[in-house]
């Protein structure tokens, strides 16, 4: 069974929700810890969202520089999947794992509501998608405008790097960017919350197309390791 | 030794906080055309000498303090904490 790894900083507070959008998507969820040396054998990683650190600094900015965060930097080269989502967005960028970087979104008001997010293009990320499909995902963050001077937006977009933009920009962010990836494409972030997304019961199950794409791009990796390896 | 850092938006950054202070000195009348929100540090480093002490702010500031993006830093060495 494919194992997902979620990080749980201090400050973190949606991490049970991960870890139970990850079971809910018969996965196998480990819970890991900030100050964790290793991913406990988790073929992905989840970093949530949440408050990490109180936010001090900047958002993400001390969660970066925490134990855990060498591990999955160290899986992300190794071509392991990575999503972060609205704090672990943050993180991912304050890490270097993710270009850019999340400023107070230009209304400075904390947006809580659904968010219509396009999809731009077709990409492992968005299984059973077609660009211009929308996913139905709530938000709720203070600092989700997402900014790269033009030099990196333009390398961004040359390199498909934007899987969804939202279709109503909520907080100003850059060319309405919504989720990125880096330039490999094993590494993916946004600030809304997928895994709120996972149960018809509270709404929409739009939040499943991302963890999908988390898993299946798990699965890739699982065979490329255990690919039979030619005798010595 | 002490150090402070001045970490300051960089030029041409929206500045979405400090548009809202300028919004709110406006409404009480005062004549402020800009304002531009940064943070300060006061560091205490255990250096032999100034230019120590400087290069050991210097790559904290840069690694850690600030964002590279978006922020700009300037140090002083020696200065006092406001009294």
């Amino acid at each position: 069974m494919t194992s997902v790894g979620v990080v749980v900083f201090p400050g973190s507070c949606d991490d049970r929700d991960a870890l139970r959008a990850v079971e809910l998507m018969g996965a196998e969820p480990i819970e890991l810890w900030h100050a964790d040396a290793d991913l406990r054998g988790a073929d992905a990683v989840i970093i949530p969202g949440g408050f990490s650190y109180g936010d001090y600094l900047r958002c993400g900015a001390i969660s970066a520089l925490s134990p855990v965060m060498s591990a999955v930097r160290e899986h992300a080269a190794g071509g392991g999947p990575v999503l972060g989502i609205c704090n672990g967005f943050q993180v991912l960028t304050e890490a270097g794992l993710l270009p850019g970087v999340l400023r107070p979104n230009a209304s400075l008001r904390f947006r809580c509501h659904d968010v219509d997010l396009v999809v731009e293009r077709a990409s492992p990320w968005l299984p059973d998608t077609q660009p211009g499909d929308v996913l139905r995902i709530p938000m709720k963050h203070h600092d989700g405008c997402y900014f790269a001077p033009p030099p990196v937006i333009g390398e961004l977009e040359a390199h498909g790097q934007v899987l969804l933009r939202y279709r109503s920009n909520p907080n100003g962010s850059v060319n309405a960017i919504a989720c990125v990836t880096n330039r490999d494409g094993n590494v993916a972030g946004l600030m809304p919350h997928p895994e709120h997304a996972v149960e018809s019961l509270i709404g929409s199950t739009d939040g499943r197309v991302l963890l999908g794409g988390l898993l299946g791009l798990s699965l890739a990796t699982i065979r490329f390791h255990d690919a039979p390896k030619a005798p010595a | 030794m002490r150090v402070t850092v001045t970490v300051r938006p960089k030029d041409g950054i929206l500045d979405p906080q400090g548009e809202a202070l300028r919004r709110s000195l406006a409404g009480l009348g005062h004549a402020v055309s800009a304002v531009h929100a940064g943070k300060v540090f006061d560091l205490e480093i255990e250096a032999a000498d100034e230019h120590q002490a400087l290069a050991i702010a210097d790559q904290v500031a840069a690694q850690v303090l600030t964002n590279p993006l978006i922020e700009r830093y300037e140090l002083a060495a020696g200065s006092e904490a406001a009294a």
